[in-house]
């Protein structure tokens, strides 16, 4: 793919600056920064306890962090110091934030109380405002791209896992979102639907959207990303366009990584 | 079996009747709005709420209803009067009467059965779903409002038409205190014709009947949930 990878000049859409996070005594990210720009969709790899997930939730702060700093086209989110991690001062602004940041998780999480147009219309009534037929059409819209339409009037435990998940993708583009967060998105899914799920995917880096992807799809990372990072012990180790950081990395840990896993 | 007396008593009978729907009512109504509050401290805290909410639902449940329901309306009741604000307020007419103070001890005691339901049920609710809900924008109150308590009441629902059903077959404590429910107009057929089976058969019935449209009710939705695949 190619695609500007770096564009200093321009501010960035989202800006994350020297995140630390301590659960206690234990530090699971020492200082990590990313930044993506408009169209960038950059892959966060890294074993199982690197602290890859954790950065994406510390970005709309289900985790809180313990230092760092967070914009969202050039506007930080306001922090006072608490006891052990950073207390947001501002809620209203959290909640714009959050509502700018379309996160989708390992586990769905739809809710099991409503039908699949129900889940996919919440955000955009409750959170934005929206009115129904307009939220309804907006809907169609997008169950239709995700190949959902036809199940809109089912409840989630009806559903497959690859199915869930689109409508889960489907919930969070409802919200036009700034910048998608994916955590680990097709971890949860049996082999055989992790394809549906990736087309998905694929399509919205396609169309230019900012993506951060938590991911242990390492040939998908590599096909779609404008960056990768590659994250070690809550540090990054390595980082760049995908050619390098799977074809010729500098750290010997990952080139171990990404061919161990291949 | 003698069942004469029955057209005579027809009227008092489903003037009881009302009186025990506006009880069984009341109750659940205002007992939910208490139980929903003291479930949901005892998983969200702060501590000290929590810990009151606790030993509320912990001594509620663990006396008998009775003895509530007396010490409302003897402790309360005759406390009332003899506080001259009280007795002058526009309030005292309906404080006179046994029926308020059976709505309270009923109500408390739906709270405390209840509130202890309301927190497991609070607690069921899985973490994922509330998350996504914050993640995506909604206030406190509104993922409580539109996640929270609906996906909790929803795993809780048979439970609580088993709970109703029992508060239901407790309101006959309510004619120790003066109120004619159906079991206190059956008591006076009792008293005043000398017959005491076929009056408790009666009542009896209409219990069983009562129980039976609760049950359709809740039923009604029940069906609106939807059942996992």
């Amino acid at each position: 793919m190619t695609r500007n990878v770096s564009q200093p000049n321009i501010e960035a859409t989202l800006d994350v600056l020297g995140l630390h996070k301590s659960f206690g005594k234990l530090d699971v990210l020492k200082g990590v920064s990313l930044n993506a720009h408009q169209g960038d969709v950059v892959s966060m790899i890294g074993s199982s306890g690197s602290g890859k997930s954790t950065f994406l939730r510390c970005i709309n702060l289900l985790e809180l962090p313990t230092k760092g700093e967070i914009k969202l086209h050039g506007e930080a989110l306001k922090f006072k110091a608490g006891s052990d991690s950073l207390l947001p001062t501002d809620k209203k602004q959290v909640q714009r934030f959050r509502a700018q940041l379309g996160m989708v998780f390992q586990s769905f999480n739809l809710w099991q109380h409503m039908t699949v147009l129900e889940n996919v219309i919440e955000g955009p009534i409750h959170v934005l405002g929206i009115n129904k037929q307009e939220a309804r059409e907006r809907a169609e819209n997008i169950l239709n791209r995700v190949g959902l339409w036809e199940k809109c009037d089912q409840y989630p435990s009806f559903l497959s896992g690859g199915q869930q998940q689109r409508a889960a993708i489907a919930r969070a583009l409802a919200m036009e979102p700034k910048v998608m967060l994916f955590d680990e998105p097709t971890s949860a899914l049996d082999p055989e639907l992790v394809g549906e799920v990736l087309k998905v995917i694929r399509g919205l880096a396609e169309e230019g959207r900012t993506m951060i992807m938590v991911t242990h799809e390492m040939k998908f990372a590599r096909d779609v990303s404008t960056e990768v990072v590659y994250l070690h012990e809550g540090k990054v180790e390595e980082r760049g366009p995908p050619s390098k950081v799977f074809g010729d990395p500098e750290s010997d840990r990952c080139r171990a990584f990404v061919q161990s896993v291949h | 079996m003698q069942w004469y007396w029955l057209p005579e008593f027809m009227p008092r009978f489903i003037e009881g009747l009302w009186v025990t729907v506006q009880l069984l009512g009341l109750s659940i109504f205002f007992g939910m709005l208490l139980a929903i509050p003291l479930g949901l401290v005892q998983v969200t805290g702060p501590r000290p709420l929590s810990w009151l909410a606790r030993g509320f639902c912990t001594v509620i449940r663990g006396t008998p209803l009775l003895i509530q329901l007396w010490l409302i309306y003897y402790g309360l009741g005759s406390l009332f009067p003899s506080v001259p604000w009280i007795r002058e307020s526009a309030l005292w007419p309906v404080l006179r009467e046994a029926f308020p103070y059976a709505v309270l001890a009923f109500s408390i005691s739906v709270a405390g059965y209840e509130g202890e339901i309301m927190r497991g049920a609070f607690r069921g609710v899985p973490k994922g779903e509330l998350e996504a809900a914050r993640a995506l924008g909604m206030s406190p109150f509104k993922v409580l409002h539109r996640v929270w308590l609906p996906r909790a009441l929803q795993n809780v629902f048979p439970t609580l038409t088993g709970e109703f059903i029992l508060t239901l077959k407790a309101v006959p404590l309510a004619s120790t205190i003066t109120i004619f429910d159906v079991y206190g107009v059956g008591a006076i057929v009792r008293q005043e014709t000398y017959r005491i089976y076929e009056p408790l058969l009666f009542v009896g019935l209409i219990y069983l009947l009562l129980t039976l449209a609760l049950v359709l009710v809740f039923r009604y939705f029940e069906n609106k949930i939807p059942k996992r695949a």
